[in-house]
């Protein structure tokens, strides 16, 4: 004879109590982070190289580095001044909470402000899985097509902020602006909006004072020993 | 693919749920899953004849019960089902949805063979 069981668990679970781990850890620390998201190709690295250019004497970043194989990423980081830590996931189209512990483990945190986790290229499952980040943000980029936010909207409804990459294409790439508004509108209404592009710069600097105003945000409510460079 | 590590997490909560239940096997899986979570159930059905192998949950049956999206429109609180290429209300054209329903991913309950009592009893002795 067999016999029902209720359980009533969400399968994620275990993933978002590791997550909430991850999330303790960054607030002693003082460190800000990001979980950055986009499908491959739509600028991911290159944002984070500006935003390192950028902020190179104000604030101090790590990266994490999350793609199937290669440290290409994680060396072009490093290359632009940051702490940074690849984690090859093996063929996993996501990160998650526990791939992400160890490669805390491993930074410096005393000596950071922010903390940038580049995920794996995909628009499919990235924001189901936390990390214990305090943003998810996306890039859409203008060639991909203005129709993203209603074919993958589990990705545009878990984000807290938006960034429109390679504006600079506008005038030759066909990108119905009004039907992509459409989209993240239904989704994630008022969702804060970066339009740039990483090429030209154009835009870039409402991007970086998000970030400066977060940051310091962030650490008022999270106070630790050595106070924030000034910039 | 991340079907395998939902899949390896759906295993480790049955698991759990039948030991504190003193089950000696797990037969039956019922899954709830949205169709806005990204899951595909042949993933997790393929991946799951792989991670069960070996446990008390070895050949257990997966259901699923899929739930289709649905939202309400904020401006007219009209309800309706999202997609197919738009996310506009049918109703009044507004562009702001709130989602319902659509994006579970749980384990609702499992079905077990509990450990017969004489059988459970008389091992005891």
């Amino acid at each position: 004879m067999t016999e029902r069981v209720n359980v009533g668990e969400a399968i994620l679970g275990a993933n978002d109590r590791l997550a909430a781990d991850n999330r303790r850890m960054l607030d002693q620390a003082g460190v800000f982070s990001l979980n950055l998201m986009a499908s491959p190709g739509a600028g991911k690295t290159s944002l984070i190289e500006r935003t390192l250019a950028a902020l190179a004497r104000s604030v101090r970043v790590g990266v994490i580095d999350g793609d199937i194989a290669t440290s290409l990423d994680a060396d072009r980081a490093a290359a632009a001044g940051a702490e940074a830590i690849q984690v090859n996931t093996g063929g996993e189209c996501h990160l998650d909470a526990v791939m992400i512990q160890p490669a805390l483990q491993r930074l410096s945190l005393d000596s950071l402000d922010l903390l940038i986790v580049e995920n794996v290229g995909n628009l499919v499952c990235p924001a189901s899985f936390a990390l214990g980040t305090h943003k998810n943000v996306l890039i859409a980029s203008v060639p991909e097509g203005a129709d993203k936010p209603h074919k993958y909207p589990g990705m545009y409804r878990g984000i807290q902020a938006l960034v429109l990459n390679k504006i600079d294409l506008l005038p030759y790439v066909e990108f119905d602006q009004a039907f992509f508004q459409q989209g993240v509108e239904a989704l994630n209404p008022g969702v804060v909006t970066f339009p740039l592009s990483c090429r030209t710069g154009e835009g870039l600097t409402a991007w970086l004072a998000w970030i400066e105003a977060e940051v310091r945000q962030f650490r008022q409510a999270h106070p630790r020993k050595g106070a924030l460079q000034q910039p | 693919m991340h079907e395998l590590s939902v899949t390896q997490s759906l295993l480790e909560i049955a698991l759990r749920h039948a030991r504190e239940a003193g089950a000696q096997r797990v037969t039956d899986l019922y899954l709830v899953i949205g169709d806005w979570s990204s899951i595909v159930d042949d993933s997790v059905q393929f991946y799951w004849d792989l991670v069960a192998q070996g446990t008390e949950a070895e050949g257990a049956r997966l259901h699923f019960e899929r739930i289709p999206a649905r939202a309400i429109c904020t401006d007219c609180q009209r309800e309706f089902a999202p997609g197919g290429g738009s996310l506009l209300c049918p109703g009044c054209g507004g562009s702001r949805l709130r989602l319902l329903a659509g994006d579970q991913l749980h384990l609702e309950s499992i079905g077990i063979e509990p450990v017969p009592q004489a059988r459970a009893h008389a091992e005891s002795e």
